[in-house]
This record gives structure tokens, sequence and C-alpha cells, in this order.
């Protein structure tokens, strides 16, 4: 038994994201070992022989998110996991596995950068090339655990989502997640919900592999089983031949933009602590969420009420929530390891009255409750 | 009275997808004769092959077949192959790429390929030029020779792709032509044959831009280049060393048997188990 079903553990955060994967009923992991992402393959390659999964060591990081596709197209659950500069090199894989809607989940251990940077420090500076990183309009989802159980529940959550939407998902955690530990209690094997990969349920000469469905997702039949269909990046019809029919060419866009944002609620996913009855807002994310929590109880001491925001699925942005709740607020500081980027949702989101006011750090360190609180006292 | 019908219409595409998109002349489709003579031969189901390719004239010929078709990226077809092969290794995967799709872009996953002895046959359709994209050079563009990206000649050394594949670990190498039909036939049915990496490469005419820059004339003339140039290895002992010095060999270099990597991998999944079983 590799998860530990029902038990307490202290355990890293890559090592749950990899335990999460197993619970999730992963079949194949491929990747290349990068900083601070490594555990998460290294463990994978302990454990996956045991049950019999496949487990391999690509050439790159671009051979790796293409082995992915192509397992997950032969009937294979697959992951892999990198961090910066490998993120970078998957972006065509990705964009391909979005065009061809194949599902896998990639996970991102954000690390300093641009290029090497820092590589064992934290920094959140990839969640804009998680959104947009591949080349053209493309569907993603975007999940970005806080602690150590949710690293293995997000994981389980984007096998799920990436099976429902067929498409793939990204988990983001930061480096300070992927490698603290914290003693968490796993749950019961019967208590996770595992979505199976759908397999058509059409004769053959019924089967279309991008059918037109009012959900824009359709059960994708695995090679091997009978049903033979073609698969390129080209833009293509519903049988997946490659196409420059305008009607087809609207019909494809249309569909792989609507399964997201017509499925808003499923997606969505946020964290709201004294959000309604406070003027200032701290919207926060991964590692920095915890910081934010944290300040927020030092200015309850101090009796200052502050109000926290988390969004734990990034994209799709939770616009219509975050309208909802801080369009009315005096401020909203936004602290990030970065140079400002969900800042810019934020703002999107919210009217000019609104103060939205950053909060940036970008040296390789969190973020402390006490930078928090210091920001907070300055803008009340 | 009915006609006999072809038994190559049985692996084609009926509907929509011809006429191909390749020149009149090009040596891409007879290729693709020869991969489905060669897959009747083996007596494979359709459903159990998996075609992948790269990006490329070349990297067309998916869409063609009636397999499991999976036209990729541009030098990656054999990473998403891989992938296919581990997820099921009852699939009999073959890649189809070019010269400038498995050797420049994909040249490191094709090392590594063969390196790792993975059960799938590539097939590459060395046409020594950029068929596509309108006939730049490629890594197998001879010294010398035009292309719409060395107009002063080319001064960049090829790759003798057979001894690279040798080299770099498969299992099975052989060159043939598009013109020595019946040999290529049998070096891809061979290839088919064996278990782990195996390596066909094919010369064949661009008449469109590679023979157009170098003057070689039409498809005509360069299929006698392939005749005229090229010799098959038995012949050379026969010959004179300065006799053969300007002709390029075919036939097969490497048959050797050496353990795939998903045998490899399904005996690391037994001791694994054994290990762990013992320290219980
Ligand atoms: C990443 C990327 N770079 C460049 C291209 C443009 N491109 C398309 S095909 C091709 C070369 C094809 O040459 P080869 O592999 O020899 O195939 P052929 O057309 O000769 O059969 C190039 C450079 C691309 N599609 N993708
Ligand atoms: S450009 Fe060259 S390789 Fe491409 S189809 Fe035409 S002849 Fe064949
Ligand atoms: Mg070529």
């Amino acid at each position: 038994m590799i998860v530990p079903w029902g038990e307490t553990r202290l355990v890293q955060g890559n090592e749950a994201v990899a335990l999460g994967a197993v619970a999730a009923g992963i079949d194949l992991f491929a990747g290349y070992p990068i900083t601070p992402s490594t555990e998460i393959a290294e463990l994978l390659a302990k454990y996956l022989p045991l049950i019999d999964k496949k487990w391999i060591q690509m050439e790159d990081e671009i051979a790796s998110i293409s082995a992915l596709i192509g397992a997950r197209l032969a009937g294979s659950k697959s992951m892999t996991a990198t961090s910066g500069p490998g993120f970078s090199l998957m972006q065509e894989g990705l964009g391909y596995a979005c065009m061809t809607e194949v599902p896998f989940v990639l996970v991102n251990v954000m690390r300093g950068g641009p290029s090497t940077g820092l590589p064992t420090q934290v920094a959140q500076g990839d969640v804009m090339q998680a959104r947009w990183g591949t080349h053209g309009d493309h569907p993603i989802i975007v999940l970005a655990p806080s602690n150590v159980r949710e690293c293995f529940e997000l994981t389980v959550r984007a096998f799920n989502l990436s099976e429902t939407f067929r498409t793939p998902v990204i988990l983001l955690p930061d480096e300070v997640i992927g490698h603290m530990r914290e003693r968490i209690v796993f749950p019961n094997k019967e208590d996770v919900h595992v979505v199976p990969m759908a397999v058509p349920d059409v004769p053959v000469e019924w089967y279309e592999h991008y059918h037109e469905s009012a959900s824009n997702v359709s059960p994708m039949a695995s090679f091997g089983t009978g049903y033979r269909y073609h698969v390129t990046g080209l833009t293509h019809d519903v049988h997946g031949f490659p196409t420059r029919k305008e009607s087809e060419v609207i019909a494809k866009m249309n569909r792989l933009k609507h399964k997201i944002t017509r499925r808003l609620d499923e997606l969505e996913d946020v964290q709201m602590h004294d959000v309604e009855d406070s003027s200032v807002v701290i919207f926060a994310y991964g590692s920095v969420y915890r910081s934010a929590l944290a300040a927020q109880a030092i200015l309850k001491k101090r009796r200052k009420k502050v109000g926290v925001f988390r969004p734990v699925t990034l994209w799709p942005f939770p616009d219509r929530t975050v309208k909802e709740n801080l369009d009315s607020k005096d401020v909203i500081l936004v602290p990030e390891l970065n140079q400002g980027q969900m800042i810019h949702e934020v703002e999107r989101m919210t009217k000019d009255s609104v103060r939205v006011v950053p909060l940036q750090r970008i040296d390789g360190y969190e973020i402390t409750p006490e930078e928090i609180v210091d920001a907070v006292m300055e803008v009340i | 009275m009915s006609a006999t019908i072809p038994y190559e219409y049985k692996y084609l595409r009926a509907k929509k997808r011809f006429p191909h998109v390749w020149c009149s002349g090009c040596g891409i489709g007879i290729v693709m004769g020869s991969i489905v003579r060669a897959v009747d031969a083996m007596g494979w189901e359709k459903d159990d092959i998996v075609m992948v390719s790269g990006i490329g004239c070349t990297s067309r010929m998916p869409v063609y077949v009636d397999f499991n078709t999976l036209h990729t990226t541009h030098g990656r077809g054999l990473a998403f192959g891989t992938g296919v092969k581990m997820a099921n290794p009852d699939l009999n995967v073959m890649a189809v790429m070019g010269d400038g799709d498995s050797l420049a872009i994909g040249g490191n996953h094709i090392i590594h390929a063969a390196r790792r002895n993975i059960d799938i046959t590539a097939i590459i359709v060395n046409n020594n030029n950029y068929g596509m994209t309108g006939g730049q050079f490629s890594p197998t563009t001879p010294p010398g020779a035009r292309t719409s990206t060395t107009p002063y000649g080319m001064i960049e050394p090829c790759f003798d792709v057979c001894r690279l594949m040798d080299g770099a670990g498969a299992s099975f190498v052989a060159r043939g032509t598009v013109y020595h039909i019946t040999e290529l036939d049998n070096m891809i049915q061979m290839a088919f044959r064996k278990k782990g990496f195996s390596v066909v490469e094919v010369l064949a005419p661009c008449p469109t831009n590679f023979g157009r820059a170098n003057r070689q004339g039409g498809p005509v003339e360069m299929m006698k280049l392939l005749r005229d140039n090229t010799i098959n290895k038995s012949q050379l002992k026969a010959m004179k060393p300065e006799q053969a010095k300007d002709k390029v060999v075919r036939g097969i270099f490497v048959d050797r048997n050496s353990i795939s990597y998903g045998d490899r991998y399904e005996a690391l999944c037994e001791k694994a188990k054994k290990a762990a079983e013992a320290e219980k």
C-alpha cells in the first residue's frame, strides 16, 4: 500500500503530490529532473513499478510532455512534474494537448526566474505563463495549493478535472509548499472521489473524436480499442481531420473556449475569511495565503479587521466572485512573490475607486505575516 | 461481375482524405505504399497499429492511412510514440519522419529512442532538405548543395543516418530508396518484425525543392539518380574502392538482438516487487 490511507503522517508537499497522483490512479509518469520538483519524480520512480505502473525519465521536458500525451491517447492517466525552465520547454506540448483535448496533469513547482533564476528558492512568477505560456487562444485550468494536505487533494482534483474537461490541468505549488513538511491525516480510500477515464459507448462507425455536445466535451476513445481516429495539432473537424473551413475552425475554437467558460461553477474554488464585513481585504494565493491568514490573526489582536480572499483555482480566474465581493472595498492588498501578476486581474475586476495595493517580494524568500501586517497598517 | 479491388485500399482512409498533399513526383507516397504492403505482410490488425509523425511533408502521411494516427509537433513523433508504446505495449508503433524532423529538431529524441531500444519502427524519408517549408537545408543536405538557405552551397558536413543510429544503439538499421522498391518493402517488413528500436532510412526525391535547386531534373531524372548513385552492400565486395567512392550504400547495416525497453521495464517491476516483498 503506497498511500497511507486513513493514517496520520509527516510528509513533504512534493511527497503529497506523488501520493495524490497514486490515489488518483496515475498510470504513467514521464519527466526530467529539476529543482524544486525532483522529489515528485524520485518518489514515483520508487512507487510506480511496485504497482505495475509506468515511469520514464525522458531526454528533456519536451519529450516528457510529448510522452504523456501519447500515453493518455493509449489509455493511461499521466502526469509530469517540473519547474520554471522545464515549464518553458513544456509549453509546446501543453498547447498541443489543449488543441487535441488530451487530459493529463502538469505539476510546476514555482522557483525564482526568469531563466535559471533562483533554483532553490520560492517565487510566484509563473502564474501568467501558466495561463498564457503556450501560443494561441487556449483553455487552461490551474490550481494552487497552500498546504501539504492540499498538495494531495488538489493533485487528485487536477486528475479529475483533466478527465472531466478533457484538457491538461496545471498544479502550481510554489517552492515553499513543495518543500514544506506538515503532519496530515490521509483520507480513507473510499472517501476519495476518482473520475475514471470516460470511454465512448457508440458503435465504431458513429464515433467522432470531438463529438459536439452540450458540455463541449465528449468521451475520448483510446488507441487500440477499435476506434481508429486521427489526432493532429492542425485545426481539425469533429473527426480530427485538418480543416480550414471557416465554420469548422470557429466551432473548434469555440468548443475549446466554452468547455471552460460555460462551466465555471465546477471550476471555481475560493476561500473567503471575514471578507464581507471588512473594508480592507488581502488577496493571496499559494504560500502567501498562509502568511495572509497569520497576518489577519495578528491584526485581529490589534483590533484591526481585515478580510482574506484566496483563489484555490487560479485559472479560470474567479471574475464574478471577485467582482461581487471585492468591488465595494476600500483597499485590496495583493502580496505576491513576483513583480505584479495576479494584481492585474484584481484590478481588472474592481472599479477605479478601489485602491489595489501591491506588496511584492522577489528575492527568493517568502512574504512574512509581519510584512503583510505592516503593509496593512500603512494603508488603513 | 465485380472487379478485384487492390488490397491496399483496405489500409487507406476512404473519405475526404484524397487527393493527398504531395507534389507529383514526390517520393513520400511510394514510402507509404511500401509501409502498407509491409503491414499487410505482417498480418497486423489496423486497430493495433499506431502511426505517429512530426511535422513536414513526410509527416502528413498518417492522415491517409486507416490506423490509429498521431500527427504531432515538429520533431517529437518518437517522444509521443514512446508514451504510446509504454502505455500499451501490445500496439505496433511506427514513426514516419522527415530528415529535418527526425535529425535536426528531433535529433535528441531519436538518439535516446535508439539508446533505450524502445520497440518502435522509425521510417525516415530522407529527401535532403526541408520540403514542407520550401527547401531549406537539413542535417542530411550534402556538402556544397544548394537550398534556399544555402544560396552559396552547404558548408556543414551531413549526418550518415545509419552510422548515427548504429552508434546510438538501434537494434535494426537499414537504408533503402524509393527506386529499389522490393528491397524497401523487405527492409520495412524486417524492421517491423524486429523487437526493439529499428530504423529504415529511405532516400527519396523532392523534385519541387531540392531537385530544382540543384538542377537534378524532374521526377524521372531524380529516380534515375537513385538508381545510378546507390549500390547494395552486397555489390561492394566485387567493386574496386574507387568505383564505390561516390556511391551511397544501401542495405541492412545493423540487425542485432538486444532487450527492448519495454521488456527491461517489465523485469524492473518484478524486481522491485520482489524486493518490497522481501522487506516485509
Ligand atoms: C517548432 C517548429 N519549428 C519550425 C516549424 C516549421 N517547419 C515545418 S516542417 C519543417 C521541416 C520539414 O522538413 P523535413 O522534416 O525534412 O520533412 P519534409 O517536409 O522534407 O518531408 C519546418 C522547419 C514547425 N512546424 N515547428
Ligand atoms: S515539397 Fe518536396 S517533399 Fe514536399 S511534397 Fe513536394 S516534392 Fe514532396
Ligand atoms: Mg526532408
